[in-house]
C-alpha cells in the first residue's frame, strides 16, 4: 500500500493542532489503544508537544467477545497515568473499523472517572462501522471488501497492509 | 470425603488432560506440577494486568460480568475465601459463598450431589478448599464440562494459587528467577504451600531452591524435587536473596513432632540477627497468617524487607488472572 504512515500522522497532529486552537482546549490528555494506538499516540505526543505523559489502554477487559474468544493471552496493563476527570481525552487508534475496540475504550476511560470530551483520532478509517462512532480526526479513508483487513505493523518503521482474512471480517 | 460414594484417588501426576484444554489452555487449576513454564508465565503476566485495576475509580472490569463463581470451602480460610472473592468480584461475576461444615453435608447430602446441585445452578466456576489432598482434583474429574475448578488448598497437597502470588511477588522484586537463591523455612512436610512454591520455582527456572527446618518437619523424599535441605537458619539462609517463610500450624505441637512453639523460636524463628546472613537485599515472604514469636518475630514481619502484605494485594490479582483464563479457555467450545 502506497500511504506513507509518518505524513498521515504529520496531517493528523495539524488538524489536532487546529481542534485545539479552535475548540480553546486546555491541555488535552492523550490516550492511546495497545497496541497500534500507542504507537500512532507516540507520535502525536511528541510532535504537538503535549505535557503530560501518554496514557495506554489494553481493552482487552472491556471486550464484548470475551466469551467467543477468551481471554486475550498477550494483554498489557493499562496505564493513565493522571485524573481523567474533567480532562479533554484525545482517544488514539490505529484503524476505526466496526467500532467495538472504541466502545471498549471508553467504557475503561469511564472506570478511571469522568473526562469533560473525549475527540477520536484514528489513521486509518474503514467502512464497517457496527456501532454509532465516529472519528474527529482521520488520517486516511478506505473502501475494503468485507474479506479485508488493513493492518499496521511497527513500531519502526510503522507500515500499512491490506491483508485477506479467512473467513470474513471479524470484528476489532 | 464426607458421604461421597465414589472413593477418592489420591494425588500424584495428573493426566496431563485434566487441568488443560486440547490447545493448551487452563481450564482447572489444581496443581503447578507438570504445568509448562509458558503457561506459568502468562497467569503471571496477566496478573501484571489486573494489578493495575486497582487504581481505577470503579475497581472492577466486566470480563465475567454474568458469571457465577462458587467459593466452596469444606475447610476454614479468612484470607484466600476473601481474595478469591474479591478477585471474583472485580471481574464482575457473581460470588456465592459456601461454607459446607455447616450446610447439606451436615444433613447427609453426598459430595457428588451437593456438586450436581451446584452444577443445575448454572454456575461457572468451583473454588475448592479442602483438608483431604486430592480433593479438587476429584471434583475436577467429576464436574460437567461448562465448570472450571480451581484449587484454593487441599490438604498438604497443592495451593496452587498461593504459589503463584509469590512468584509474582518475587518477580515485582527480582525479575530473573535463574539468578535467585531462595530459602523455604518451616513445617515443609505439612505444607500445601511448599510443596507448590517448590513446583513453581523450579519450573521457572531458579537457580537455587532450599529447603531449612528440623528433622522432624522435612519430608526424606524432597531432595527429589531438586532443592537443597538444611537443617540450620545460619547455613540455609547464608546469601538467600529471597526467605520463604512458612505457617507453623498450633496443632502439630501437639505430636511429638515438635518442641514447645518458643523452642521452636528459639531454633527456627526469623529475627533480625538471623536474617544478617541474607543477602542485603533479600526479602522476606510468609503465606499468613503469622504466628508471631513462634516462626518470625514481629520486627521482621513489619520490618522494611518484609513484603507479606503485598503478597496479600498481589494475591487478588493473580486470582483475577487465574479465574478469567480458566473461564476464558471455555470460550466457544
Amino acid at each position: 500500500m502506497n500511504l506513507q504512515v509518518c505524513d498521515l500522522v504529520r496531517e493528523m497532529s495539524e488538524e489536532i493542532q487546529k481542534l485545539i486552537r479552535a475548540g480553546g482546549i486546555e491541555r488535552p490528555l492523550m490516550v492511546g489503544i495497545h497496541t497500534g494506538g500507542v504507537w500512532i499516540a507516540e507520535r502525536l505526543h511528541a510532535l504537538l508537544g503535549i505535557e503530560d505523559p501518554l496514557g495506554t489502554l489494553d481493552i482487552s477487559f472491556y471486550r464484548d467477545d470475551f466469551s467467543r474468544v477468551g481471554m486475550n493471552p498477550r494483554v498489557k496493563p493499562s496505564h493513565l497515568p493522571l485524573s481523567v476527570d474533567g480532562r479533554h481525552i484525545i482517544l488514539v487508534d490505529d484503524v476505526l473499523f466496526t467500532g467495538r475496540t472504541i466502545r471498549a475504550a471508553l467504557n475503561e476511560i469511564f472506570d478511571y472517572g469522568r473526562p469533560a470530551r473525549v475527540t477520536l483520532a484514528v489513521l486509518i478509517e474503514r467502512d464497517g462501522r457496527e456501532l454509532p462512532i465516529e472519528a474527529r480526526v482521520v488520517g486516511h479513508k478506505l473502501k475494503l471488501e468485507s474479506r479485508q483487513h488493513v493492518k499496521l505493523s511497527g513500531p519502526n518503521p510503522l507500515e500499512l497492509k491490506i491483508v485477506n482474512a479467512p473467513g470474513g471480517g471479524g470484528p476489532q | 470425603m464426607t458421604g461421597g460414594a465414589v472413593t477418592m484417588r489420591p494425588p500424584g501426576p495428573l493426566p496431563a488432560g485434566i487441568q488443560l484444554t486440547p490447545d493448551g489452555q487452563l481450564r482447572h487449576f489444581l496443581t503447578i506440577e507438570g504445568l509448562p513454564r509458558a503457561l506459568l508465565l502468562e497467569i503471571l503476566d496477566t496478573a501484571e494486568s489486573f494489578a493495575g485495576v486497582k487504581n481505577q475509580a470503579v475497581k472492577k472490569v466486566p470480563l465475567l460480568r454474568g458469571k457465577t463463581i462458587v467459593n466452596l470451602f469444606f475447610e476454614a480460610s479468612t484470607r484466600t475465601r476473601t481474595t478469591f472473592e474479591l478477585a471474583a468480584k472485580r471481574l464482575s461475576a457473581d460470588v456465592l459463598n459456601l461454607n459446607i461444615n455447616t450446610t447439606a453435608t451436615v444433613k447427609g447430602e453426598s459430595l457428588l450431589d451437593t456438586l450436581r446441585n451446584l452444577e443445575a445452578m448454572y454456575t461457572d466456576m468451583f473454588v475448592v478448599r479442602h483438608a483431604d489432598s486430592g480433593a479438587a482434583q476429584f471434583i475436577a474429574r467429576h464436574v460437567a464440562p461448562h465448570v472450571s475448578v480451581i484449587n484454593a488448598g487441599d490438604g498438604r497437597h497443592a495451593h496452587p494459587t498461593q504459589a503463584m502470588l509469590d512468584m509474582f511477588t518475587i518477580r515485582r522484586h527480582k525479575p530473573d528467577f535463574s539468578r535467585l537463591c531462595v530459602a523455604i523455612v518451616g513445617d515443609i512436610m505439612h505444607s500445601r504451600v511448599a510443596r507448590s512454591q517448590i513446583h513453581a520455582l523450579s519450573i521457572l527456572g531458579t537457580g537455587e531452591v532450599r529447603v531449612v527446618g528440623p528433622k522432624t518437619l522435612i519430608p526424606a523424599e524432597v531432595e527429589n524435587l531438586g532443592v537443597r535441605v538444611f537443617h540450620s537458619m545460619a547455613d540455609g539462609l547464608k546469601d538467600a536473596d529471597v526467605i520463604m517463610m512458612l505457617r507453623l500450624q498450633k496443632e502439630r505441637m501437639q505430636g511429638a513432632l515438635l518442641p514447645s512453639e518458643h523452642e521452636y523460636f528459639q531454633l527456627y524463628g526469623l529475627t533480625e540477627e538471623r536474617l544478617s546472613v541474607a543477602k542485603e537485599t533479600a526479602i522476606v515472604m510468609h503465606p499468613g497468617p503469622i504466628n508471631r514469636g513462634v516462626e518470625i518475630g514481629s520486627e521482621v514481619a513489619d520490618g522494611s524487607r518484609s513484603v507479606i502484605l503485598q503478597q496479600v494485594t498481589y494475591g487478588i490479582a493473580v486470582r483475577m488472572a487465574v479465574m478469567s483464563m480458566a473461564i476464558g479457555a471455555r470460550a466457544g467450545r
